[in-house]
């Protein structure tokens, strides 16, 4: 089995896709690039490169230039899929998100129920979002927890390259609106992929470390920054679980639940901004219903609550890190009562 | 002083680039004989446990349970020391690990990959193989059971390739094969595997077939030299279909872990990776239908045709059946009252996979039989 990075593994999921099923489309800007201009076609291939060669294989008609109007293209992406097609819109940065929120939350969102049932949305809108990029405050921000919070929405942010594969190729297949969260670190990370298409179930939790001593739920790139921290915590004796939700719409809390449950500790890492985001959201949740199983307060590893620093060094400082998870690990094991 | 020697992660299996230590069995400090057993030790396929090469006390444990490092790389040490010697410092101890590391690190620079599965084009659709062994060499080849892959043979095929040319398959349906089956039954997988052997200019081969794959040899018996087969399908009526139907229904590790354990008498070699393995190839495109069809085709209502016991009256060919006491998928009852010509042996505190917990035993035993 071949090793295949993040970009390509993203970029095989679409191709196997749109070579499975015509109405699978491709559209969002320059998303292959050169449209209407001199000069090389395909140069582009989205802003990283992840939608390169595309358009050479399935031509202009499914993998469609769009001016640079959010609203208008995530609204005709949103239409195309009400109306037979199966549109993958590609809307580079999460940031960008907030002019098109009527055609997401309002309109996307709520068809199905709008319309009886009778409608289907399967419409996947690509994004890329998190912090490390040195791209600042208006290019760095997570944000799923703004989509998680509207109903009728479905939430992926893979993890690594096989479940981007696995995930994106369910997300294309499913009739509801998903929203899919890449990670612009995680790109050139690589992993075995398999060549055949393959799908990840929506709401089932994986479990990337199994231990008995704390539960890390962690959501996409943290998830590898909990890995190791869990590695190296091995070493000092304490045995982590590690919990990747894959999907926060839906989201696998009953595996959560099971897991802190046998641990009695729980640490969340969420590179989101702090308030109301999935962090909040879990501990609220186990704090309702699995109280008397915690032996220690939980720990949350989030930035502070302010822009996302273009300084680097601010920067590292502001983002959740291996040293941080550690820490809250460290903590939940020594600020604990015995087990009852 | 104490005479140092170096712990390493082993090699288990022609492909297998890295592992991890699952548990340690002794603690640093803790006198170890040799050959008593230090380490468990996951790789993809199986949890095993790593025997010490030297008598003396285990004085460092370098990896920690857990983490993933290349095969050969250092991770333990043990001092042997002799009467009167003095006790190695601690000091000596890592500039022991120091010079190993440095070695590793040297060796694996210049390292040739690990042999690499090839797909081969059929008339029924790529297959997947793993040769090994010499070219010129008499040709052997493996075949797997259901919901296995040429994986499964990691054990037994680097023993058997010191002497044949094997060429360990992949079902179609299973592993890097075909995932559309031209038909699901033994007789339609036994010309897949045919085609195989056409494609490769191969005419007769020794034939080693484990559960499904065991039947699916019989049914090739004619294009065999030899026949040795792994506690094979198609000798009686009975086979564990929670074991069929809970592997084809689980789709989480917790579901799939106790359904794999029933595969081995000790459940507990079945490890994290191996669930997750053939959680990975379940989630294919094609696999559950592929799966559903050959258990339909073969086990239908909870049983199997039992039909190939006649075939075992014909065959001219030396046959070898070997079955685990402790199966718990195929009844070791089916090795019972078969022709005097068959060389049955039952292997005890075994399971369904005699070919991954006795390989050693079982590729002396194959190479009696293989002549």
């Amino acid at each position: 089995m071949a090793k295949k990075s993040f970009r390509q593994a993203v970029n095989e999921a679409l191709s196997q896709e749109m070579a499975r099923d015509p109405r699978v489309i491709v559209m969002g800007e320059d998303v292959a690039g050169g449209l209407g201009a001199p000069g090389e076609d395909d140069a582009w291939g989205g802003p990283l490169g992840v939608t390169k060669g595309l358009m050479k294989q399935f031509g202009r008609e499914r993998v469609l230039d769009t001016p640079i109007t959010e609203s208008g293209f995530i609204g005709a992406a949103a239409g195309a899929a009400l109306t037979g097609l199966r549109p993958v819109a590609d809307l580079m940065f999460v940031d960008f998100m907030g002019v098109c929120f009527d055609q997401i939350f309002n309109q996307a969102a709520k068809f199905k129920y709008m319309f009886g049932g009778k409608a289907r949305t399967p419409l996947v809108i690509r994004t890329m979002y998190g912090g490390g990029f040195r791209a600042a405050s208006q290019h760095s921000q997570c944000l799923y927890p703004l989509f998680t919070h509207i109903p009728g929405l479905k939430v992926a942010i893979p993890s690594s390259p096989y479940e981007a594969k696995g995930l994106l190729i369910q997300a294309i297949r499913d009739d509801d609106p998903v929203i899919f969260f890449e990670h612009k670190m995680l790109y050139d990370i690589e992993e075995e992929v398999p060549d055949e298409p393959y799908t990840l179930p929506f709401g089932e939790a994986n479990l990337t470390r199994e231990g008995d001593d704390v539960t890390i739920v962690a959501f996409g790139r943290m998830v590898m920054l909990a890995n190791e921290a869990a590695d190296r915590l091995a070493g000092e004796g304490i045995a982590c679980t590690v919990i990747d939700p894959r999907t926060t719409s839906p989201l696998d809390i009953e595996t959560i639940l099971e897991e802190v449950r046998a641990t009695g500790r729980l640490v969340v890492v969420d590179e989101a901004h702090p308030r109301c985001n999935m962090a909040t959201d879990i501990s609220a949740q186990i704090a309702e219903r699995a109280f008397e199983a915690l032996r220690a307060p939980i720990r949350m590893v989030v930035p502070p609550h302010t822009p996302v620093p273009f300084s680097p060094a601010l920067e590292d400082i502001y983002l959740p890190s291996v040293a941080k998870i550690v820490d809250a690990v460290r903590a939940v094991m020594a600020g604990g009562r015995k087990a009852a | 002083m104490a005479q140092l020697h170096v712990l390493v992660m082993p090699k288990m299996g022609l492909s297998m680039t890295e592992g991890m230590v699952a548990r340690w069995l002794k603690g640093v400090g803790e006198q170890v004989a040799s050959g008593e057993e230090v380490a468990e030790i996951e790789t993809s396929k199986i949890t095993a446990a790593y025997e010490s090469p030297a008598h003396g006390t285990l004085r460092r444990q370098i990896v920690a349970p857990g983490v993933m490092v290349p095969v050969g790389a250092p991770i333990g040490v043990i001092a042997e020391s002799g009467a009167g010697e003095a006790e190695a410092d601690e000091a000596a101890i890592d500039a022991f690990i120091a010079a190993r590391e440095a070695d590793f690190a040297d060796v694996q620079t210049k390292a040739a990959p690990p042999p690499a599965p090839r797909t081969v084009a059929t008339e029924i659709g790529p297959l997947q193989v793993l040769e090994a062994g010499p070219e010129a060499a008499p040709p052997l080849v493996l075949i797997h059971g259901f919901g296995g892959d040429l994986g499964n043979w990691m054990f037994l095929q680097p023993l058997l390739a010191e002497r044949f040319r094997t060429l360990a398959i992949d079902l179609p349906g299973h592993g890097g094969s075909t995932k559309t089956l031209a038909g699901a039954n033994i007789p339609a997988l036994a010309r897949a595997v045919a085609a195989f052997l056409r494609a490769e200019g191969i005419g007769c081969a020794h034939l080693v077939g484990h559960s499904l794959g065991g039947a699916v040899a019989l049914a090739l018996a004619a294009e065999a030299l030899s026949l040795s087969l792994i506690a094979p399908a198609g000798l009686g009526p009975e086979i564990n279909m929670d074991y069929i139907s809970g592997f084809i229904a689980a789709r989480r590790a917790r579901q799939l872990q106790p359904v794999l354990g029933l595969l081995f008498a000790d459940p507990s070699l079945v490890g994290r990776e191996m669930v997750e393995g053939v959680l990975r190839y379940k989630r294919i495109d094609g696999v559950e239908a592929a799966l559903q069809a050959i258990a339909a085709a073969n086990f239908a209502a909870g049983r199997q045709s039992g039909a190939f016991r006649a075939t075992l009256e014909a065959i001219r060919v030396p046959t070898l059946i070997v079955w685990g006491e402790d199966d718990r998928i195929i009844p070791v009852a089916h090795a019972d009252a078969l022709p005097a010509s068959v060389r049955v042996v039952r292997f005890p505190a075994t399971g369904h996979m005699a070919h991954m917990e006795r390989a050693a035993d079982l590729a002396r035993l194959i190479m009696e039989t293989a002549r």
